[in-house]
This record gives C-alpha cells, structure tokens and sequence, in this order.
C-alpha cells in the first residue's frame, strides 16, 4: 500500500512531506495556550475541507452546506454522551451513519433528476438550514437554548471519553488529516476516484462512456459526510458546547469551504495550506487591529470576503497549484 | 370564527407572498438571462431596505414612494457590478461565479453591520395600524400597499421585456447566447442592463418589505435562500412562476406560523422546496428539460 501511495512522487517531496509532519508533531511543545487554539483551528478545518474537497474537487459536486453533517455528527456523538453517557467513539459510529444518511438523502433528491450545479448547491444550502431550523426546536437537544457538556477535568487526558487537554484534540485532528490525506489519494488512484474525475470534467461524456454516474456521485457525497461527522465530533467535545444557530450556520459552511478554494480545489494539500494562510493573515489581522485600537465587528469578516474575491479572480485554481510549480514539485493537477 | 382566523392569516401570507415573489422576480430574471445566480440577493435588498430607513428617519420619506430612487440606484449598483465584475467571470466555471457572489454577499453583511450595527430596525408609517375590512377579513394597509405595488412592478418588468426593443433583444440573449452576438447585440451591456433591472426588482421589493418586517445586516442570507427557494418552486426562469412561488411560500409561512411556531416557519418554506424537487424539479410553470 506504501508503494501505491508513494509510487510517481518525487523522492523531494517525501522529505518534504516527512519534514512537515516532524513539524506538526513537535509544534504543540514549543507553541503557548493561545497558539495551540489557533493551530487546532486551523487543523479542525483543514479537517473538514479536506472532507469537502472530496465532493467538490473530486466529483465536481458544489456543498455550500457542509456545516450540515458537521452539526449533526456534533449533535450525535454529543447527546448520547450526555444522555447515556456513551463513548463518543462508539457514538463517531452513529455520527458517521446519520451524516451518511442525510448526505444519501439529499444526493438521491439531487441526482435522481440530474439536478446539478446550482440547484444543487442550493439543495446544500437549503437542508443544512432547515436542519438549523430543527435543531432550534428538538428539545431532545435542548432546542436554541444549546447543549453543553459537562466541562473537561485537564487532570488526566481520558482518551475513550474525549476528555483532556487541548493538545489531546491537537493530535487527534493531526492524525485524521493523515488519514484524510492518505484516503483521499488512494481513492483517487482507484477506479473510483477515475470515475470521480470523468464526471467532474464532464458528466454526460462519463455517462455516455459508461459510468453510473447516479452511483459515483451518491458514494461521495456520502464519503464526504461520513468524514466531515468526525469534524462534527471533534467539535462538540472540544468546545463542550453546541447551538444550532453555530454549527449549522451558513457561515460555518462558508469557513469550511474557503480553505481548500483558497489553497486549490480538488489538490491534496489545497486544503491544509488555505486553512492555513487564511488562519494566518486573519490572527495578523485581528493583531493590527488590536495595535490600532479599532474595534470594528464585522471588520474580520469583510476581510475574508476581500480575500475571497480576490483569489477567486486572481488565482482561481487557488494558491497550491502555484506554489508547487515553484518549489518544483508540481502535484500534477488531476 | 375559528375559520376567520384561517382565512385572515392565508391573506396576509399570500399579500407578503407577492413582495416575496417580487424579490425572487429579480433573482429569476438574473438566472435567466445571464445565467449567474446572484448569491447577494438578500443582501442588496438589505442595502435598500437601509437606504429606505435612513432615508426615513433623516426625512420622513415614505417607503414606497422611496422605492423608485432606491430602485435608480439599485439599478446603477447592478449594472456596474456587472460591468465591473461580473461580465469576465460569465465563461468561468459555475462555482467561481457562486464564489465571486458569496464574497460580494459577506462583505455587503459586514459593511452593513459596521455602518448601522447589529440592532433591528424599522419605520413606523402613519398608516402603520390602518386596516381594510371586507366582510370577515380584515387586512392591514401595509401589506395591501406593499402587494399592490409589486404587482404594478412586476408588471411594468413583464411589459419591458414583451414590448420593447430591448426587452425583446434581452430576452434574445437569453434564448441563445451565440446566436445574439452573431446578430451583433452588445450582450455583455444587455447583461448589465439585466442585472442592473433585477438589482432594482429586490430594491423595490426591499422598500416594500421593509414595510411588514424590520431590517438587521444579517437577514440578508435568509432572504437570498427564500428567493432561491421562491425561484426554484415557481420555475427557473418563469416570470409568472416566480411571483406564484412566492404567493405559495408567503401562505405555507404564514400557515405554519400560525399552527405550529412562527420561529419555525421558514422550516416549512425549505420543505416546499424538497417535495418541489421530489415530484415536480422543473417548478410549478417550469418546462422539463431533461
């Protein structure tokens, strides 16, 4: 498996790569408090854009409601553990199956009718908030007024209970973004991830040669929410808090989305380096604004609809692509 | 009596319907013309219903005889977005169109926010409390105004694009991109003309709906779904079909907001949306294409 992993990459890029995870796996030692929050922010949605590029940069299918299976996973895993007190690795499980489920929902009332492109992104947009809606009144959940748990003793880091330091959550995110990274290449070095590349390029060319389209599409819209479900899990335990109004916001899905079009849909490392820049230059922002003692809500966000536009216009491939010719190691665009 | 009630609420909600289809009006001629769905809708129309407030407050201007100099302006935004943005990214993939809008849309929200905080407001009308009494129903002026002058605009749009020269070369542009600039029309103008004209549809539409509703910066997503959602059901593309949406989606609110929680109602509109996309995709006035 090895081998097919690593088969056609430059030996440059192995020791690039093997460098960076040193880095990432030493990085908590020598970062404070309020850095390791910043970084696991940037990991939660590096996490979770890597998920969605799945969908988008593989199968060509646009999620603007990815906040949807982060939510529910969050609302899963979080309400049998306070309820029946269950192991959120046991309630991942059930996470993972109801975001699966909503995600084969919402892809069998889309492609059913080969409803693509637009509308679909609308369908997204529009289940993502009717499910907001819901929560708001599920008294399961405890509706608008949120679901808190019961708050993390950072005496010792319980593993199977999701309970600990920061730096717990830290390492887990670090460890799903090496899997998602090793998944998603090998997926598309698989029949399917080929498949998955015909359809985004052109799907009537893949269905004429073919390709159960219905079928492909369906598979990663349904991988892609299993994935993000971990995210959601993630999420409900290291906050301890949950509003429907937060994880299921429109917003919260824009957030998931802008890291990997800012580092390049559909690369492998699009979504890791946009996460990334954008954490970056958003925290220098907030630091410049603080320096100039301009307290402006909403200035953070105008901000992140400026780089937005700006990348969509000037690098619509995003930043990966284009670093990677210069460091010459050129992921070849699939 | 017990019906009366039934009745009052499915008036208002088809009256407040009609406004809404008047927005998705403006959304729909967008689509349908230059094939970009303009993801700031809601939120252009929250930069009108501010205008109308401030202009309200500072002036005492009524709102729906505002809506013709915000409609202006609207249009002058649209067009020049347009121009401007717009008219280079019409052969750019569908998602980099969606991008471009959703990032115009997060910046509108938080300009708002900045200039007039995050706090509700609304005008308070002389005829704020009046009502018409027809028999058992009784029906507040606003929303009898406000539905009143989106039919006369959604009229005046309706006869601009059947009966003049270049409602009629828009509606070319639309039919077939190629064949418009073969027969030489200027379409990347006639394409700001149209979105300039559905900037002013949700301009006007604001104005109108700021009557019955208050304003804050962050509805504007909200309303941009409900126009998608409005387009979606009524037809892509279908003038008339887009008004009936929106008469249908103001009745299942203001029904459902009346059986079960207000809070909840616009659960209700989205699930239109899915049993819409279960049994009839091409909307109610739509015609199946595939």
């Amino acid at each position: 498996m090895i081998a097919r992993l690593t088969a056609d990459v430059p030996r440059r890029s192995l020791l690039l790569l093997a460098a960076l995870l040193l880095i990432f796996l030493l990085l908590p030692i020598f970062v404070g408090d309020y850095l390791l929050t910043v970084l696991i922010l940037i990991l939660f949605f590096s996490y979770a854009g890597l998920a969605w590029n799945i969908m988008m940069g593989f199968a060509g299918q646009l999620s603007l409601g990815h906040a949807l299976y982060v939510g529910l996973g969050a609302y899963t895993a979080a309400a049998l553990y306070v309820h029946f007190g269950i192991s959120p690795w046991l309630g991942l499980l059930a996470a993972v199956l109801i975001a699966a489920l909503a995600g084969a929902f919402l892809g069998f009332l889309a492609f059913r009718f080969r409803i693509g492109g637009v509308y679909f992104a609308i369908l997204t947009i529009a289940v993502a908030e009717f499910a907001r809606v819901g929560f708001d009144h599920l008294s399961w959940t405890s509706g608008s007024a949120g679901l808190f748990l019961p708050v993390a003793q950072y005496a010792h880091n319980d593993l199977w209970h999701l309970r600990g330091h920061p730096v717990m959550f830290y390492y887990l995110l670090l460890v799903a973004i090496v899997l998602a990274i090793i998944a998603s290449r090998l997926l598309l070095q698989s029949r399917i991830g080929y498949f998955w590349l015909a359809i985004r390029e052109d799907e009537e060319a893949a269905r004429s040669a073919g390709i159960d389209t219905f079928h492909y599409k369906m598979l990663a819209v349904v991988i892609s929410a299993g994935m993000t479900a971990f995210a959601g899990v993630i999420f409900a335990f290291y906050y301890n808090n949950l509003f429907p109004e937060q994880v299921f916001n429109i917003s919260q899905s824009i957030l998931i989305i802008l890291g990997p079009i800012i580092g390049g849909v559909g690369t492998l490392f699009g979504p890791l380096l946009g996460a990334f820049l954008l954490e970056f230059v958003a925290e220098g922002l907030r630091t410049l604004l603080e320096w100039l003692n301009i307290d402006l809500p909403g200035s953070n966000q105008i901000f992140f609809g400026l780089v937005l536009l700006l990348v969509v216009i000037a690098m619509p491939e995003g930043v990966w692509p284009w670093l990677a010719r210069r460091l010459g190691l050129s992921e070849r665009k699939r | 009596m017990q019906l009366d009630i039934y009745l009052n609420v499915a008036v208002g909600g088809i009256l407040t319907g009609l406004v809404y289809g008047l927005m998705a009006l403006g959304l729909s001629v967008i689509f349908g013309v230059v094939r970009v769905v303009n993801f700031a809708h809601g939120e252009m129309m929250t930069m009108a219903m501010y205008a109308a407030v401030t202009l309200f407050a500072a002036f005492h201007l009524d709102p729906l005889v505002m809506m013709i100099p915000i409609a202006v302006v609207m249009f002058a935004l649209g067009y020049l977005l347009q121009v401007g943005l717009i008219n280079s990214f019409i052969t750019r993939p569908e998602h980099s169109q969606f991008l471009l809008l959703i990032a115009v849309a997060i910046i509108i929200v938080n300009a708002l926010l900045i200039a007039f905080g995050p706090d509700a407001q609304n005008v308070q009308v002389a005829y704020a409390f009046d009502s018409f009494q027809v028999g058992p129903l009784i029906v507040d002026a606003t929303k009898v105004y406000a539905a009143v002058a989106a039919i006369v605009v959604a009229a005046a749009l309706f006869a601009f694009f059947r009966y003049t020269a270049v409602g009629t070369a828009i509606r070319a542009c639309a039919d077939n991109y190629t064949g418009a600039l073969v027969v030489g029309l200027d379409v990347h103008r006639l394409y700001a003309l149209t979105f300039g004209l559905g900037c002013a549809c949700v301009g006007a539409a604001g104005c109108m709906l700021l009557l019955l509703f208050d304003v804050t910066p962050a509805v504007g997503p909200a309303y941009t779904l409900l126009a998608f959602v409005i387009v979606i059901t009524g037809g892509m593309g279908s003038m008339p079909g887009a008004l009936l949406g929106g008469m249908l989606v103001g009745f299942t609110e203001a029904i459902s907001g009346l059986l079960f929680t207000p809070s909840a109602k616009s659960m209700f509109a989205f699930a239109i949306l899915v049993v819409m996309l279960l049994f009839r995709p091409q909307g109610i006035m739509g015609k199946r294409t595939t």
